[in-house]
């Protein structure tokens, strides 16, 4: 019966599964913010002051974005006009990390492996870059800054790469693994931040980095718009290139989707294994390197606002598609940024953002919830492989 | 007489596909209703219906002239309606009495399982049907013949009447399937009314009182056994006429391709699976391997292809030994693989039909130039194979998924055959396919034959077997039986030699 049972042409057909695709997660969004609606009108708060702030949080208030405009064209004074894009430039410089930590995960999901390290690998990246950032002195800006990037993608790498082999050699379970080398990094930063890597004075912080190593910022302070973002745009298209476009990409999804059959054809498991979990080591890395190099400049405890817990939230959301990743990494970046002008305007507590992320997620693992609520007809889909059972 | 079930004007339609369309089914009671269709023809969306798995669109189904609804399989045994599924709904782990109460668990004061209860049933059942077992064996203990008795106590444990008997034959050693046929006539005898799904001629004209045949989702008709042929019953199945006898002449052998000397393999788990194998395959020839599922081939094949490592032994291909080989040095030195399992090994079924067409030869040219494929080779390569090997599908872009089994194993052909290749190892290559596509991959093996390729073919149909071989090998618990001259071997002689016991030489004579 089959043979009837696609549609005849191509082009409807590949049209009509983006726009599923691209359905549920956006009927997910909506639902959650619904959904968080009506927590807030319970919490006694008022929604259209909640969501008001929350958009004018991440997007900038379009008043101001006017008045900014009139000001620069009137007078040529940019003050105004940056003060307007400075909340869509946060958003901005929130989504990068998520960006590349997205990527990590989604990069081992393709290769049905659980990235649930990325938190740990984005830590010893973060010091990685850290380290050289601050400590080689007397290299022009050319050579220092793309040291410090891969001092950082080469030490998540390594972080990523040793649960993979240990998977790929003893048959450890990757859960497990990154998990352990998460407290491993935790605990590790803690003492490197106390002792060898802390700069004077009491707070258990690295030294800044030098000049030459921090991403090139757009605009004046406050504005912390930086290279990162276009980085973390230019390294997603690589990985998709890599993923759909090359023979190892295609090795890569092939041992995921299906590994009898990949080592049928010839491939090598154990090597796909271990590529993967460096190179998804290696992302997560970056997401530290540009954190540390364009943002904050320095590493500090509790670095990380547990960006590679999240990166797994996004890369469902996402499909484990670079471009998914992508726009799920912008939504995560918004609504963070926004979050923080909600509580600071609205007074509603930024953890409403983490349940309407929630949401968001159980939608994106459930979709039979939004397809029911929705009555979408469900198309026929393959079952998604995270991560296969223990002990295989 | 009276009709026990009766479906009337039952139709299903799934998005963009009619699976079954105004069919009409009739049971009589005490009698056995052969279902007989291609794969896909709408057999299983029909006994889903049945049990209650689908909802149908239109149509009703009767249960002795009442009309009933069909919410679900506990409906479905409320009206005495049984299914043993093609493939056993069986916890290896478990023994048979646990087995058969699983889900209706009857206790002792409310708390304790009564397990002595079950087992003292399955021992009535076993007697009153002549259904041989062992309440308190383990499945995994268990031949599949003893297995599949199991699965069908555990239908008349739930008193069922109606029986559904799905693909009941496709794991059994022709010795098995008689023992099959046995339990069928007593069971008979005793009152139940039997629908047996199959896809095997022979076997229906030897059992059923009627057969009622589908295609494409819709009744083509019924026949009294009587009348029917096995050369009518396919081309109502196939809707042409088919030939089920492949045509061949003799083999021009040549040199030997694959010489395997005292081979031993273990699987998986570490169990000796094939011990002191020793066989050639010549140039133009083709070595049938039969033998019940589960005595080695599998492992057999493995080891062949690399899958799995040699314990001791050698295989030499080409003159070459093999030992430490990786799959990819097997396949580069020209062997073509049409695995056992085409959903787990041959096909990666999320992916489109034109990777699968490529899924060994990626990183080659003109798939690949350096790391990066070449999509333009890649979809030309597909369309080309997809016409040549007549793969029934919308486009090149769909999953292999969803296609059907057949035109699942005819990407892989087209895609094994679509390289040079010295050796052919074809394992199981029409399980489960229609009529019109054994005939089609048949004529397909026999052709590389002819162009001079050394072919292995593993089956557990010995027809496939007898159909293709120039010479026939029977594997026993891991070792090989005998090796026979297919023209002078006869189904008897196999059969016992599949069952392990030795031929002796009057046997060998006749």
């Amino acid at each position: 019966m089959s043979e009837t049972a696609t549609p005849s042409k191509t082009q409807t057909s590949k049209r009509s599964s983006l726009g599923q695709e691209l359905l549920v997660p956006a009927l997910a969004v909506v639902t959650g913010l619904i959904i968080g609606a009506i927590v807030i009108v319970a919490s006694g708060a008022n929604v259209f002051d909640a969501y008001g702030a929350l958009f004018t949080g991440s997007f900038g208030s379009p008043v101001r974005l006017i008045e900014g405009l009139q000001v620069f064209f009137s007078t040529g004074e940019t003050s105004e006009l940056l003060r307007a894009i400075y909340p869509f430039t946060e958003s901005l410089v929130t989504a990068t990390p998520y960006i590349f930590a997205g990527l990590s995960v989604a990069l081992g999901f393709r290769a049905g492996l659980f990235n649930i390290g990325a938190e740990g690998q984005f830590f010893i990246g973060a010091l990685c870059s850290a380290f050289v950032g601050y400590s080689v002195k007397g290299l022009p800006m050319i050579i220092h800054l793309p040291l410090a990037i891969l001092a950082g993608a080469l030490g998540g790498a390594i972080w990523g790469m040793i649960p993979g082999y240990l998977k790929a050699k003893f048959g450890a379970h990757e859960v497990v693994n990154t998990i352990m080398m998460n407290w491993i990094a935790f605990r590790l930063s803690d003492w490197l931040l106390n002792g060898p890597m802390k700069a004077s004075g009491f707070r258990p912080v690295t030294p800044n980095v030098l000049p030459t190593a921090e991403l090139p910022r757009f605009f004046d302070d406050p504005l912390r718009f930086n290279l990162g973002f276009f980085l973390a745009l230019a390294v997603a298209y690589l990985v998709y290139w890599f993923l759909f476009k090359t023979t190892t990409g295609f090795e890569v999804r092939s041992v995921g989707a299906n590994p009898d059959a990949a080592k049928y054809a010839g491939m090598s498991i154990v090597k796909n294994l271990v590529l993967v979990m460096a190179l998804a080591g290696g992302l997560a890395g970056m997401a530290g390197s540009a954190q540390v190099l364009g943002v904050d400049h320095w590493v500090g405890q509790g670095f990380s606002a547990g960006y590679g817990f999240d990166a797994i939230a996004l890369a469902l959301l996402g499909k484990s598609h670079p471009f998914g990743v992508v726009l799920s990494a912008l939504l995560f970046g918004f609504l963070r940024s926004g979050a923080t002008n909600m509580q600071s305007r609205a007074g509603i507590p930024i953890d409403i953002i983490s349940i309407i992320q929630g949401l968001v997620i159980v939608f994106i693992a459930a979709p039979a919830i939004i397809r029911w609520i929705y009555r979408i007809r469900s198309i026929k889909t393959e079952e998604t492989v995270l991560t296969r059972g223990w002990g295989k | 007489m009276t009709n026990v079930l009766e479906l009337r004007g039952i139709t299903k339609r799934f998005p963009g596909v009619i699976a079954n369309e105004n069919v009409d089914i009739t049971l009589r009671e005490g009698k056995i209703l052969a279902l007989l269709g291609e794969n896909g023809a709408g057999k299983t969306t029909l006994m889903n219906i049945l049990y209650g798995l689908y909802k149908p669109d239109e149509g009703h189904i009767s249960v002795r002239g009442k009309q009933v609804e069909i919410h679900g399989p506990n409906d479905a045994i409320a009206q005495g309606i049984g299914m043993v599924h093609q493939h056993f709904m069986l916890v290896p782990v478990m023994t048979v009495t646990e087995n058969v109460m699983l889900g209706i668990e009857p206790t002792k004061n409310g708390l304790f399982l009564d397990k002595e209860k079950v087992a003292k049933r399955i021992r009535e059942i076993s007697d009153q049907y002549g259904l041989e077992v062992d309440p308190h064996a383990y499945i995994k203990d268990l031949p599949v013949g003893i297995q599949q008795r199991v699965e069908i106590i555990k239908v008349l444990y739930r008193q069922a009447d109606i029986l559904i008997l799905d693909e009941p034959t496709a794991v059994l050693t022709p010795q098995e399937v008689e023992g099959l046929f046995k339990i069928i006539d007593t069971l008979i005898k005793s009152g139940k009314s039997i629908i047996f799904i199959t896809h095997k001629l022979k076997e229906v004209l030897a059992v059923a009182d009627d057969i009622t045949v589908l295609r494409l989702g819709k009744v083509v008709g019924s026949i009294d056994p009587k009348e029917a042929t096995t050369e009518i019953l396919a081309s109502m199945m196939v809707g042409r006429d088919v030939s089920l006898v492949v045509e061949k002449q003799p083999a021009k052998t040549g040199e030997p391709v694959l010489v395997v000397e005292n081979l031993l393999v273990r699987d998986e788990r570490q169990h000796v699976t094939v011990r002191g194998v020793s066989f050639e395959v010549r140039k133009g020839e083709v070595l049938g391997v039969a033998g019940v599922q589960g005595n080695g081939q599998t492992e057999l094949v493995y080891a062949l292809t690399g899958l799995l490592p040699l314990e001791d032994g050698t295989i030499r291909l080409l003159g070459e030994p093999i030992r430490h080989t990786t799959p990819r040095e097997i396949l580069e030195r020209g062997v073509a693989h049409i695995p056992e399992d085409r959903q787990r090994h041959g096909l990666i079924l999320s992916f489109p039909i034109h990777d699968n067409m490529m899924l060994c030869t990626y990183y080659k040219n003109p798939f690949a130039k350096g790391i990066s494929l070449q999509e333009k080779s890649i979809f030309s390569n597909a369309e080309e194979l997809v016409k040549q090997y007549d793969v029934r599908t919308p486009n090149i872009y769909v999953n292999a998924g969803t296609l059907s089994g057949g035109n699942q194993q005819k990407v892989i052909v087209a895609r094994e055959f679509s390289r040079p290749i010295e050796l052919l190892i074809a394992s199981q290559p029409t399980r489960g396919l229609d009529v019109g596509s054994i005939e089609y991959i048949h004529k397909q093996i026999i052709k590389k034959r002819d162009e001079g390729a050394g072919v292995l073919v593993v089956s557990s149909e010995l027809d496939e077997i007898l159909a293709l071989s120039d010479r026939i090998a029977v594997m026993y618990k891991g070792q090989i039986m005998d090796i026979l001259d297919a023209d002078k071997a006869s189904k008897e002689q196999l059969g016992l030699l599949m069952a392990g016991v030795q031929l002796s030489d009057k046997q060998k004579m006749k």
